[in-house]
């Protein structure tokens, strides 16, 4: 198979119409096949179509070659977030709120976060809040 | 009370309903400027923040940390907190300092500097301002749609016509929360039975526009809201990195984010630190930067009633929009929740926002009536259409909003009325009436709309939740169901969050799913003849309000319409003897191009009661036609050169009289009828008889004057083009001529 052209964040955005090729869903079905006939033979499942980590990533190059850091960020810890269940990603969003957890419990989130779905960014960005928080005191007594 | 009758008028006029405060700085109670803000300062160690506004690390906030660490960009920081801020201030309305540069000294500014820089801008400047530093180059708009029953029907009538009005976004919300996946669905079903890629949202609880989102029952959220002091922020149960994570949250499902804040919600709260409230708004927007946001709704929002109630708040509104726009981020602002009582201050209000025009102008126009809005009564709602609609083609500017017809908006509604009945049909929901298609085309708002079984309703929503019932799901059932082309419109918007392009700053998506965003139509703003300009198809269509009629067509003597009166001309009028004389100057295009006056009396009529006016007097009426001008007073003016009395009347054909007297300049009189829109037949009788005194000298009390102020206003088209054609018959060289008149 030849390897797809280098994807230029640059010039190639919107992906949509400059780069169809790059693009797949979550589960690896490509653009060109998300079709609402294939959806109709059943050749592609509703819980499939969602975006992945690789076109997060290619979003948060766009916004990083376009002067926008804090955005091209949040794509990348969304990239990760990609992988986890919709019930977890609450659960952590909640354990984030103010007062609801211990040092503890946000450290043991982080932790799980690198070894169960390698979500690098999105650990250390616990890992800061829980310094801040200490800090602030908005952690629950253990 | 109050003596004077004016004050106590004024004191009833709407203004007067909306509260006005003096400052109160130690409070908050203040709006850009208060004497507790602190000053500019930064100082930085080894890449670490020591310092700042005065501010020492160890003292730092939860706000004050997440500002330091996401915020601020640590390399552009020294240079640009360097720089004076006034300098920094002209360099923003400066049409030559490209919107790039400010964007990124802006990234090195803090808080105090920010406010320091802002607050050298007047007004206008702040506009000059934010066109030039909105991030997307075409203006749009988002409405909010609700009704007061969470009616799914009226919800996907309404959303479709929204759509079709042009609105780019639409968002909901519920009267009770357990309808917000229903709402969600109605809105998404109709909005894109009105135009294909409008995005869509529904303001719930955190968790569940979550749970929304990720169904890909919404596009879009603008629920994240921030405070700007501590304080308020653990009050809103959040704090900024719990918010950025969420913010994450939504882009990894594909939904576009829009955080929320604006002036006034931290000393609503009580927790203003005594803090101005546009001090404290910067810190939230630096939050919103820091977490990766693409863009705010700003501008108040729900408080916006108490900037309003201060000194500057109006100015103070657009400054918070501005430093949005400063920060790069996209701006929808506000201009959603009701701001004064009076129209006449709303309108003013939105000026600010309109006329440089904004990447949302509202952050939620209610497209529904006052009663069914569920967001608290619009400050525009579908009342306001036609107002909105003429302001845009009053300055032919883009406001986001295009004029529709009724037949094609009763058309998109049952449409997707239509495509409701039949996906709840097959969902297995409370069946839709064909009652309930038939009547939502036609009805103001949901208490004409036949009653639906709420509890049934309700459960069909927990259902859509239960059994993960999703946007391509939807869009799979309108295709079975023959509701190909609005399944097609569903199908591409959940392609598009596989895409993200519209994760991208400013995203919107034209009718053909074309992404438009800071980064492919960033806003080029670099003086005149740059920029958004109203152009082509768009300016077209704003021009073309259905309502206009074509000048051309108007006025068209119709056939039936026969002069029972005959005009002939016997010849050159001449001089007159008879002292009791008094002749009657007709316009060019009296009783022959033009056969009624301005208000529809006909010329027969009009001149037999004139004459019999001058004849009860004991007046000798001799009528004359003037062909030389098309003005009333020389019309006047001549055929009293030609009476023996030396007394004339000169009849335009709109109706318009004077009477005139031989010795007098032209333009003086003795007596004017100019409004001939509030004059009756016995007026004419009236201006005849006093004519006929002045001609034997008798005492005249003149036509009583009717004041009316709106006459010009409603008739300034119609006299237009009357005169236009009583001056087509002008002959500059035709000399007057005796008319015989048989009625």
């Amino acid at each position: 198979m030849m390897k797809a052209r280098r994807f230029d964040p640059k010039k190639e955005y919107p992906i949509a119409s400059k780069r169809p090729d790059l693009i797949k869903t979550i589960t690896g079905i490509e653009y060109k096949d998300l079709t609402l006939e294939n959806l109709i033979s059943g050749k592609i499942d509703v819980q499939e179509i969602r975006i992945s980590p690789e076109t997060l990533e290619f979003q948060a190059q766009v916004a990083e070659k376009h002067g926008r850091p804090q955005l091209a960020l949040n794509f990348r810890r969304a990239a990760e977030l990609t992988r986890i269940p919709d019930e977890e990603v609450l659960k952590i969003y909640h354990a984030l709120r103010p007062g609801r957890s211990t040092k503890e419990e946000l450290m043991r989130i982080a932790e799980e976060l690198i070894k169960k779905y390698q979500a690098k960014l999105n650990a250390a960005f616990i890992r800061e809040a829980v310094k801040i928080y200490e800090k602030r005191n908005l952690l629950k007594k253990g | 009370m109050y003596s004077s009758k004016r004050f106590e008028l004024l004191s009833q006029r709407p203004v007067n309903k909306d509260s006005c405060i003096h400052e109160w700085p130690e409070k908050g109670l203040a709006n850009m400027e208060s004497p507790f803000d602190p000053l500019p300062s930064l100082k930085i160690v080894n890449g670490i923040v020591k310092e700042m506004d005065g501010k020492k690390q160890k003292e730092f906030d939860l706000i004050d940390h997440f500002i330091v660490k996401h915020a601020l960009n640590l390399k552009m920081a020294p240079k640009a907190m360097a720089m004076d801020s006034l300098t920094i201030a002209r360099m923003i309305t400066d049409i030559h300092v490209p919107r790039e540069k400010i964007v990124e000294i802006f990234s090195g500014l803090t808080p105090a500097k920010i406010l320091q820089v802002v607050g050298y801008l007047n007004p206008v400047e702040m506009m000059m301002a934010l066109q030039k530093m909105r991030a997307r180059k075409t203006p749009a708009n988002q409405a909010h749609v609700t009704n007061r029953k969470d009616n799914p029907v009226l919800l996907a009538a309404d959303a479709a016509e929204a759509a079709l009005r042009g609105f780019a976004e639409e968002e909901t919300t519920v009267g009770v929360s357990r309808s917000a996946a229903m709402n969600a669905l109605a809105i998404l079903v109709g909005s894109q039975t009105g135009r294909g890629g409008v995005l869509t949202q529904c303001a719930v609880e955190e968790a569940l526009n979550l749970k929304l989102g990720m169904l890909g029952l919404t596009t879009y959220s603008e629920t994240l809201s921030v405070y700007g002091t501590e304080s308020t922020f653990k009050d809103g149960d959040d704090t900024p990195w719990s918010k950025a994570f969420l913010a994450s949250a939504y882009a990894s499902r594909g939904v576009k984010v829009r955080f929320t804040s604006g002036t006034g919600s931290e000393v609503l709260m009580g927790n203003a630190e005594g803090k101005s409230m546009l001090y404290l708004e910067i810190r939230c927007l630096l939050c919103i930067k820091g977490a990766g946001s693409q863009g705010v709704q700003n501008g108040s929002i729900s408080c916006v009633a108490l900037p309003l109630s201060l000194p500057g708040g109006a100015r103070t509104i657009l400054a918070e929009n501005l430093i949005a726009t400063l920060l790069d981020l996209e701006i929808a602002s506000g201009n959603d929740a009701m701001s004064s009582h009076s129209d006449i201050r709303k309108s003013a209000k939105l000026m600010a926002q309109f006329l440089p025009g904004t990447d949302f102008i509202c952050s939620g126009y209610s497209s529904v009536p006052k009663g069914d809005n569920m967001f608290g009564g619009g400050n525009f709602d579908s009342d306001d259409y036609d107002d909105y609609l003429i302001l845009q083609r009053d300055f032919l500017t883009n406001g986001g909003l295009l004029p529709v017809r009724e037949e094609e908006v009763v058309e998109i509604r049952r449409k997707a009325a239509k495509a409701m009945q039949a996906l709840f049909k097959k969902l297995n929901f409370p069946p839709i009436t064909d009652e309930e298609v038939e009547r939502v085309p036609f009805v103001y708002g949901s208490q004409e709309m036949p009653e639906r079984d709420r509890v049934e309703d309700l459960k069909a929503s927990e259902r859509i939740l239960n059994e993960n019932i999703t946007g391509v799901e939807v869009a799979r059932i309108l295709y079975e169901e023959g509701f190909k082309e609005i399944a097609e419109k569903i199908f591409e918007i959940q392609k598009q969050r596989v895409v993200g392009d519209y994760l991208q700053t400013s995203a919107i998506f034209d009718s053909h799913f074309n992404v438009l965003s800071a980064i492919n139509d960033p806003n080029d703003y670099r003086g005149p003849g740059t920029g958004y300009r109203l152009e082509g198809e768009i300016k077209r269509k704003i021009m073309n309000l259905p309502k206009a009629k074509d000048p051309r067509e108007t006025l068209m003597v119709s056939p039936t319409e026969t002069i029972s009166m005959r005009v002939e001309e016997i010849g050159m009028a001449a001089s007159g003897t008879d002292p009791n004389e008094v002749i009657i100057g007709l316009g060019p295009a009296f009783g022959t191009v033009l056969r009624e006056t301005i208000n529809g009396l006909p010329h027969r009529e009009v001149l037999k009661e004139m004459i019999l006016g001058i004849e009860k007097e004991g007046g000798k009426v001799r009528v004359i036609k003037i062909y030389e001008t098309s003005d009333c007073a020389f019309i006047g003016h001549k055929a009293a050169q030609l009476s023996g009395s030396g007394i004339a009347i000169g009849l335009q054909s709109k109706g318009t009289a004077v009477i005139h007297r031989k010795d007098l300049p032209p333009l003086n009189n003795l007596e004017l009828l100019s409004q001939a829109s509030n004059a009756t037949l016995e007026t004419y009788y009236t201006l005849g008889a006093n004519a006929a005194r002045y001609a034997k000298g008798l005492p005249v009390s003149p036509l009583p004057i009717v004041i009316d102020n709106m006459a010009r206003l409603k008739y300034i088209v119609q006299t237009t083009l009357l005169h236009m054609k009583e001056t087509e018959e002008v002959h500059p060289h035709q000399p007057p001529k005796e008319l015989r008149i048989e009625f």
